[in-house]
């Protein structure tokens, strides 16, 4: 079996695990030693794209995880996938090297690492899972760890308060998207992504495609943060700005994207495709430029153009053209390209100066001209402005919303809308900085060490390079990852000229547009207020709401449930469980009502061991102090012992003498923290618990009873037999089934079993520290 | 609490019932015994311990943390899972094979009794974190 992209994404786990001894063993130069492993997997990706290109054929390899349930833990690799990786792996890798220098010295750097590599593996995961159950578990991976990174600053409310909102907000839509993908998974036949996508079921008319659609849109929608689940990504900017740049703008917030192109094969035939996923990705590309327009702390107005690109993305698959899905694919790297150098410029920015404000920067080009250069070039890239690769991207996509099959005016007038807020807020965030006359900074600003320069010029000078070159990509790597959202192979033409074409002349009035917006801001602004008070009440508000709604009815409903008192807990749970039992043995079924004949089989010292053991019992309710009582408790419990090895289950037994003995010891040590044993009850709550437990044991005796006497199903005891010492080695039936025949329940037991133990610590010693 | 006769009972069963917990637990795949009632059994001579001594003196004498032994057991248990997996079948498939021991043979070897191994750690460290912990709650 070929497992080449399984152990890709296990070695980034691995590291992750190992992180905290390599960051501590390699000092400062822990982000490159770091790094060397997304270097690495870059290649290696790289590799496989070339092959997967000169054979055709995409990777795919897989075990059977639970063959029982057909659960398979898969992997494959096409050329979506791949891109996605290089992307993931390439960023990473900076984004590392990064890292080690902004948070220099941080004493939390190795908690830091554990999370981003483990967001980079499960990142990973999600692109190249096949199953989607391991998709899903990949998917909420990444939340899980989104979670950690953007309240890595834990001791600030508001950056619990952000990682809280961005886990809820995915965590929810990834509910639905599991409910979607099992859905889907049962419709196709299939739950294998590859087969799925490769559409050849009729899912458009089953009627179950409108739920499977609308559910799986939601759990993209949240991810991709569109329009209205937007509002946890600006406040997810709480995070260190190394991971704002490489989850909150080039990776995660793209899995949704992901998400839609690989599934865009099979849903895109289905009615609601086209106006959802067209009318909400158009919405969130208006909606996010217009908030970045008005925003101005530096990562939030990055923060929210990305919403606006994430909705044009979205908004192109939606159209679902050859043109659109090229234009999707080329916009997408584009976006990564010079997305992430803002974010990353923007950090050198906040660390260098101080200053986190655009509108109180300016003229720091001369004290740090490399970040400047680096800084402007991307912003000019995202502007669309040529020969830059963000230039190429936006012709792709003007393009093919102007040959839309529907709808073309509309598209094109939400995309030229956003993409000339676009043009003024690049200008605001990666070239007004840097331009004009000097403002004054709390910290006086220099040019920042070769490791937070070396990502964002790297991924600038891509950004410049392949809008000269862009066959550098085009063929290689563009045109499989559109081929495999679309289904078949297709060329992909970037050139760095296309000629005087209507397309150009629009994306010239939009930088034109776009620069008068930017200096136009200010009385902008003005006329927008009204615009800005109707925001007030937008999606923001309706999750204060909705989280406020969730308290009221947790408290309530605590209240109501929770009184505090472990005797009322036991009563309810246990009258709940016995009533609902007995409801089933009254009601349903044919199965004898009274056992029978059972008194017949009883033996005479049986029957005596038995008679003890209730004299034992009723000495334990009567005593008068708890030694008796305990002492009675502990003969009750050697009397089923006894009765354990009178029916040949030795274990069992054994088992229950040692219980029974350790609960002795435990009350011994007890003893003299419990209250003075006296009569707490009234007599009406005597009688009322002494009727609960007597109707629970008389249920109980007859239910076991009657199983004796009832065959349902055939045995199966004669299996566990048989193959006791044949397929497990050994001779004691009751262990082999303890530890190999059923082990996964012995495992969770232990589990519990160890948590139970735990929280008996933790009563006990959060008790002693008060 | 401190007698004498206690403290000299201890001494000397405190070993018998080590060992007795060891033999229960090798055993057990074949006779009547395991993990979980050896666990009980080793748990139960640290209790002694501890009430005979202190319960100070019976974690110096148990050297390991509880907690330790707990995690330690948990990790055995799912190890001895992936064992199976690794080996291409499913989660907790048992694989075997047999040790040889110089003169007598050899003895059986499988990831059941690791998986075994671990319940025994998992159910010595809770027993002992419940003891201990109450028992140091004066």
């Amino acid at each position: 079996m070929d497992a080449g992209l399984f152990l890709a994404v296990l070695s980034g786990f691995v590291l992750a695990g190992l992180s905290p001894w390599i960051v501590r063993a390699t000092g400062r130069a822990h982000g490159v030693i770091l790094a060397l492993l997304p270097i690495a997997l870059t290649g290696w990706f790289a590799v496989q794209l070339a092959a997967m290109r000169a054979s055709g054929a995409a990777i795919s390899e897989g075990v059977a995880w639970m063959p029982g349930l057909d659960l398979r833990l898969s992997f494959f690799a096409d050329g979506l996938g791949l891109l996605f990786c290089l992307l993931i792996c390439g960023i990473g890798a900076l984004v590392l090297i990064y890292s080690a220098s902004y948070l220099r010295g941080h004493p939390d750097l190795p908690r830091f690492y554990v999370s981003l590599l483990a967001f980079m593996a499960s990142m990973l995961g999600v692109v190249l899972a096949d199953n989607v159950l391991v998709l899903f578990v990949f998917w909420e991976l990444t939340s899980l760890a989104s979670y950690f990174l953007i309240g890595f600053d834990h001791e600030r409310p508001a950056a619990r308060a952000a990682a809280l909102q961005a886990l809820l907000v995915t965590g929810g839509g990834g509910l639905a998207l599991l409910a979607g993908l099992l859905l889907l998974g049962h419709v196709a036949g299939s739950y294998e992504l590859s087969v799925i996508s490769g559409g050849n079921f009729d899912l458009a008319g089953h009627p179950l495609a409108l739920p499977i659609l609308a559910l799986i849109l939601l759990g993209a929608f949240t991810k991709s943060a569109q329009f209205p689940f937007h509002v946890w990504l600006p406040n997810a900017m709480e995070a260190p700005t190394p991971v704002s740049a490489y989850l909150h703008s080039s990776t995660m917030v793209k899995a949704g994207v992901y998400l839609l192109a690989r599934l865009s094969p099979a849903l895109r035939e289905i009615d609601g495709w086209y106006p959802l996923v067209t009318g909400f990705g158009a919405a969130t590309a208006v909606v996010g430029a217009w908030l970045a327009f008005r925003e101005t702390y530096l990562k939030r107005v990055l923060a929210y153009s990305t919403v606006s690109s994430l909705g044009i993305l979205v908004m192109l698959l939606g159209v679902a053209t050859e043109a659109a899905v090229i234009a999707a694919i080329v916009y997408l790297l584009a976006h990564a390209l010079f997305k992430a150098t803002l974010f990353l410029a923007a950090g050198i920015i906040d660390h260098e100066s101080g200053e986190r404000d655009a509108e109180k920067l300016g003229g720091l080009a001369p004290a740090m001209p490399i970040t400047a250069a680096v800084s402007i070039l991307a912003a000019l890239s995202m502007a669309g402005f040529p020969p830059l690769f963000g230039f190429l991207g936006k012709e792709q996509l003007l393009d093919a919303a102007h040959h839309a099959p529907a709808h073309a005016v509309p598209s094109l007038v939400a995309l030229a809308f956003a993409a000339t807020l676009t043009v003024a807020v690049a200008i605001r965030a990666g070239i007004k900085p840097f331009a004009g006359s000097r403002v004054p900074t709390p910290r006086a600003p220099h040019e920042p060490p070769g490791g937070l320069l070396l990502g964002p010029a790297l991924l600038s000078a891509a950004g410049v390079a392949l809008g000269l070159a862009p066959w550098l990509v085009a063929e290689a790597v563009l045109a499989p990852a559109a081929g495999a959202v679309l289904g078949k192979s297709v060329a992909v033409e970037l050139h760095p000229w296309h000629g005087f074409t209507l397309v150009f002349g629009i994306s010239l009035a939009i930088l034109a547009a776009g620069t008068c917006c930017y200096f136009a801001r200010a009385p902008l602004g003005r006329m927008a207020r009204p615009i800005d008070a109707l925001a007030a009440w937008g999606p923001a508000r309706w999750y204060d709401g909705g989280l406020a709604a969730l308290d009221i009815v947790a408290s309530g409903q605590t209240r109501f449930l929770q009184s505090g008192y472990l005797r009322r807990y036991l009563v309810i749970s246990v009258a709940v469980a016995a009533g609902l039992a007995a409801t089933t043995y009254l009601t349903g079924g044919d199965s004898p009502l009274m056992p029978t004949g059972w008194w017949n089989e009883v033996q005479l010292h049986e029957a005596l061991i038995a008679g003890t053991t209730l004299a034992a019992l009723a000495a334990a309710v009567r005593s008068r102090s708890r030694l008796g009582a305990i002492a009675a408790m502990g003969a009750v419990g050697y009397g089923v012992a006894l009765l354990f090895v009178l029916f040949g289950a030795p274990d069992l037994a054994m088992t229950q003498l040692v219980v029974e003995t350790l609960t002795v010891i435990l009350f011994v040590l007890a003893f003299h923290h419990l209250p003075d044993f006296a009569r707490y009850s009234s007599r009406r709550t005597l009688i009322r618990d002494g009727a609960i437990a007597v109707a629970v044991g008389g249920l109980m005796t007859t239910l076991v009873l009657i199983a004796n006497q009832v065959q349902v199903a055939e045995s199966i005891s004669w299996y566990y037999a048989e193959h006791a010492l044949s397929a497990a080695h050994g001779r004691n039936i009751v262990n082999v089934i303890l530890v190999d025949f059923r082990g996964i329940d012995t495992l969770g037991e232990i589990t519990v079993l160890a948590v139970a133990g735990i929280g008996v610590y933790a009563l006990l010693k959060l008790r002693l520290r008060d | 609490m401190s007698s004498v006769i206690l403290k000299t009972a201890a001494r000397f069963l405190q070993p018998l019932l080590l060992l007795l917990s060891i033999f229960l637990l090798v055993r057990g795949h074949d006779e009547p015994g395991g993990g979980f009632v050896g666990g009980l059994m080793a748990a139960a001579a640290f209790a002694l311990h501890a009430i005979a001594e202190s319960p100070a003196a019976a974690r110096r004498a148990l050297r390991i943390d509880p907690h330790v032994l707990m995690g330690t057991g948990l990790l055995l248990a799912v190890a001895s899972g992936m064992m199976g997996l690794a080996a291409g079948g499913p989660f907790l498939t048992g694989r075997w094979s047999a040790a040889p021991l110089a003169v007598l043979g050899t003895m059986p070897l499988g990831t059941p009794v690791l998986f075994d191994v671990g319940v025994y750690l998992v159910v010595v460290g809770t027993t002992l974190l419940m003891i201990f912990s109450m028992a140091e709650q004066e």
